[in-house]
């Protein structure tokens, strides 16, 4: 039996399409779920594409947080449901606080177009299963706001809890070590290309493994984290019912972006 | 029943200090081209001029906190603050 993976498309949405193709690479059925709909019709993960949501207006990704598609996404998620968000998708869950954190402009100042290395943290989250070793991953990234902010006692927070899932690296997985660093595009904190949300069911990224799916596209190691995502869907999609994630607590005293309201 | 009034007002929004600001970087790196040196700290932000309707000034002013706090701003990266205006709504268009 095949896995039904969702794809939101959001107005303005451009990755969409590639990550049908990706998911149906792995071997999951992709569908289509428009933002107006408030329904996931029976996905066993749902992945927010990249592009410009609603124009990138205000913020890139705070005009997707109202729709009613991310309503149910945000219901899905806080019931352990699987969310992968890539690029544009990633700052739709950090203004939804579906992730902590914040994407802000590039230190650079500039849209950055181009293959970076990032490096897996942990291989034990449904979107890095499939992977048998830390090893670098060759990924394009295509942004213009994608540098990861939070506080400092949050992300010190974050990386406790094993929340940086993905670190922008040097060709031969050596870790960015400031913001500045060639290897990381942006000017992410910490060298921060990705995150989770406290329980491990909801993850963003900036970089694109839709775009690194196979070999002629000059790299197919963004299918690691597709394929992770597609067979973790799957176990899921067989045990109907089961309790996957259980949410843990935020520490007392700790901020909570999650809850913003 | 109470009559509505229109009430104008501007939300600034700007990034909250620490954070990194690129743009206000940019702007302050540009200056020294135009002879200017003594000029520092510049933030780039927003600035967003709304018209609400209300039946008093608090009600609407707290319509704005709201809509700054949840849609305007980034609480995790920006500081809003607002300010009223006075005249007619500017057409929007």
């Amino acid at each position: 039996m095949t896995v039904r993976v969702g794809v939101v498309v959001f107005p303005g949405s451009n990755c969409d399409r590639d990550t049908v193709h990706a998911l149906s690479l792995a071997g999951a059925e992709p569908v289509e779920l428009w933002h107006e709909q408030a329904s996931l019709e029976g996905a066993a993960a749902v992945v927010l594409p990249g592009g410009f949501a609603y124009g990138d207006y205000l913020r890139a990704g705070v005009i997707a947080r109202f729709s009613p598609i991310m309503r149910a996404v945000a219901a899905f998620a806080a019931d352990g449901g699987l969310v992968l968000g890539i690029c544009n998708g990633f700052q739709v869950l950090a203004e939804s606080g579906l992730v902590p954190g914040a994407l802000l402009r590039n230190r650079s100042l500039r849209f950055v177009c181009r293959e970076v290395t990032v490096v897996p943290e942990r291989l034990d989250l449904p979107f890095t299963r499939a992977l048998p070793d830390r090893r670098p991953l060759r990924m394009p990234v295509a942004h213009g706001e994608g540098a990861y902010f939070a506080d400092d006692a949050t992300l010190d927070r974050i990386e406790a809890e094993g929340g940086v899932w993905v670190r922008y690296a040097a060709a031969d997985g050596t870790i960015a070590s400031d913001p500045d660093d060639p290897a990381n595009p942006n000017g992410s904190l910490r060298a921060v290309a990705g995150v989770t949300n406290a329980a491990g069911n909801v993850a963003g990224l900036m970089p694109h493994p839709e775009r690194a799916a196979e070999p002629i596209l000059g790299s197919a190691d963004g299918m690691w984290i597709v394929r992770s995502l597609v067979e973790s869907a799957a176990e899921r999609a067989n045990a109907p019912g089961r309790p996957v994630v259980v949410p843990a607590a935020p520490p007392a005293g700790a901020q909570a972006p999650e809850a913003r309201p | 029943m109470s009559q509505l009034s229109v009430y104008r007002f501007a939300v600034n929004v700007l990034p909250k200090p620490g954070i990194l600001d690129p743009q206000g970087r940019a702007v302050e790196q540009g200056l020294p081209h135009l002879g200017i040196h003594e000029v520092r700290d510049v933030r780039v932000g927003r600035r967003v001029e709304l018209a609400v309707e209300a039946v008093d000034a608090a009600a609407a002013e707290a319509v704005v906190h709201r809509l700054a706090e949840e849609l305007l701003s980034n609480p995790l990266i920006e500081a809003y603050a607002i300010e009223a205006l006075a005249g007619e709504p500017a057409a929007n268009g």
